[in-house]
């Protein structure tokens, strides 16, 4: 068979809804863009974890805590759920590793903002994985199944991480008038990033297309940032703060609200390294791995010693 | 170029993760991980994989350990039932007095 009827073939099946499983034939074009998209995801959920971290002991009370502490270790299996899917297309975890560290593979932006008060991981929980939550959803039918299956799995534990969030908003929102300051302030900062989280304006957005038609990609940037839009207007009124917008307006014929413009230059400018930031976290994650070297040659020591001595008592058994 | 290579040989085992999620029910594969051995696999699968009470077994298996059919067979590998229509019940017409069977 030719490559072009294999790649017709292909298509027919995606378009008829068909899953694409590891051992399939699939274009050399699509194993590379389920890679980078794959993988960069699982860099975001790994990365993911520093600012949120930062807030860990300090957090307000011991239940606050706790649930922070699980939706961290939450997001660490994301990563790997994330990880293993990208390896099964034949890329090794040491080979992703190493492309974040040395700063070729990306992660998502959002993680370049600092979170400066207790506020702000409400605001991360509510807005950041809020947005997350509207991406992840129809990644659940996208056509590679161990990523769409990696995606029902993570699905099912971000509900939990967003109201987390939004339970501290609510907190402060309500709480006395220095509480309600910092809720706002957080809200602030975060709103913007938020919204571009979704990715370049779908005129501007360079792989949409060819994704959307392998069905990796279910919905464009604009509608997911629409449908994110529409959903949590509605809770920041409940929550008595305000979008930092003057334009923002519901648009009574459409049925949708109608925002400002973004600031693309400053979320370009983040993308390219100069987030507040991009460095830290790098330098986190090389500090990490570096340090937690010894504990993985630590296992392989163990484990080697282990098996030898098995195999020592079954010699002596014989 | 050598120290990648090294890299790759020290790189964990692949392990399989199988989850009962309760008595009854079957094995069913829930994801993948490393782990240098098999003892670690199963620690590492209850940390990642059972979190909020998904399951009381797990079983991990050597991910080089599985065999797996080939896609591309898909038709003639399978062929040998597709002509067997007499082991469906809906091959079998029942007289309209004996409905339930
Ligand atoms: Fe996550
Ligand atoms: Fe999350």
């Amino acid at each position: 068979m030719t490559s072009a009827t294999e790649e017709a073939r292909f298509q027919a099946h995606i378009d008829a809804e068909g899953k694409i499983e590891p051992k399939d034939w699939m274009p050399e074009a699509y194993r590379k863009s389920l890679v980078r998209q794959i993988s960069q995801h699982a860099h975001s959920e790994y990365v993911g974890m520093l600012p949120e971290s930062n807030w860990l002991r300090r957090a307000p009370t011991l239940r606050r805590k706790a649930a922070l502490m699980a939706k961290i270790q939450d997001e660490a299996g994301h990563g790997l759920y994330l990880y293993s899917a990208a390896e099964t297309l034949g890329t090794s975890r040491d080979e992703m590793y190493r492309d974040l560290l040395s700063g070729k593979a990306k992660y998502s932006s959002i993680f370049n903002y600092p979170t400066l008060t207790w506020a702000d991981i409400g605001a991360v929980g509510w807005l950041v994985d809020g947005a997350a939550i509207t991406n992840q959803v129809p990644l659940c039918r996208c056509s590679y199944g161990p990523y769409a299956r990696a995606m029902v799995r993570v699905c099912k534990e971000e509900s939990f991480h967003q109201r987390q969030g939004f339970q501290i908003m609510l907190g402060m929102a309500h709480g006395s008038p220095q509480q309600k300051a910092m809720a706002q302030d957080a809200l602030n900062r975060w709103w913007w990033p938020s919204i571009a989280m979704f990715g370049p304006p779908d005129g501007e957005s360079k792989h949409s297309a060819q994704s959307m038609a392998w069905k990796i990609k279910r919905h464009s940037n604009d509608e997911l940032r629409q449908r994110f839009i529409d959903m949590t207007i509605p809770q920041a009124d409940f929550l008595g703060l305000r979008i930092p917008d003057d334009d923002l307006k519901f648009n009574e014929e459409t049925g949708h609200y109608d925002i400002g413009p973004i600031d693309w230059d400053d979320f370009w400018a983040v993308v390219n390294g100069e987030g507040q930031c991009n460095t830290d976290r790098l330098a986190a994650r090389q500090k990490a791995h570096d340090e937690g070297a010894w504990v993985r040659e630590a296992a392989t020591a163990y484990a080697a010693k282990r098996a030898a001595r098995k195999a020592a008592e079954r010699i002596a058994a014989e | 170029m050598s120290e990648q290579t090294s890299q790759h040989e020290t790189e964990w085992p692949l392990w399989e993760v199988f989850i009962r999620a309760r008595g009854g029910l079957d094995h069913r594969h829930c994801g993948s991980l490393r782990a240098p051995d098999s003892e670690m696999a199963l620690m590492n699968a209850r940390d990642a994989y059972t979190r909020r009470g998904e399951g009381h077994s797990i079983w991990v298996v050597k991910a080089t350990n599985i065999v797996a059919s080939n896609p591309d067979d898909k038709g003639s590998f399978y062929d040998p039932a597709d002509d067997k229509v007499y082991r469906h019940p809906s091959f079998y017409q029942l007289p309209d007095e004996v409905d339930h069977m």
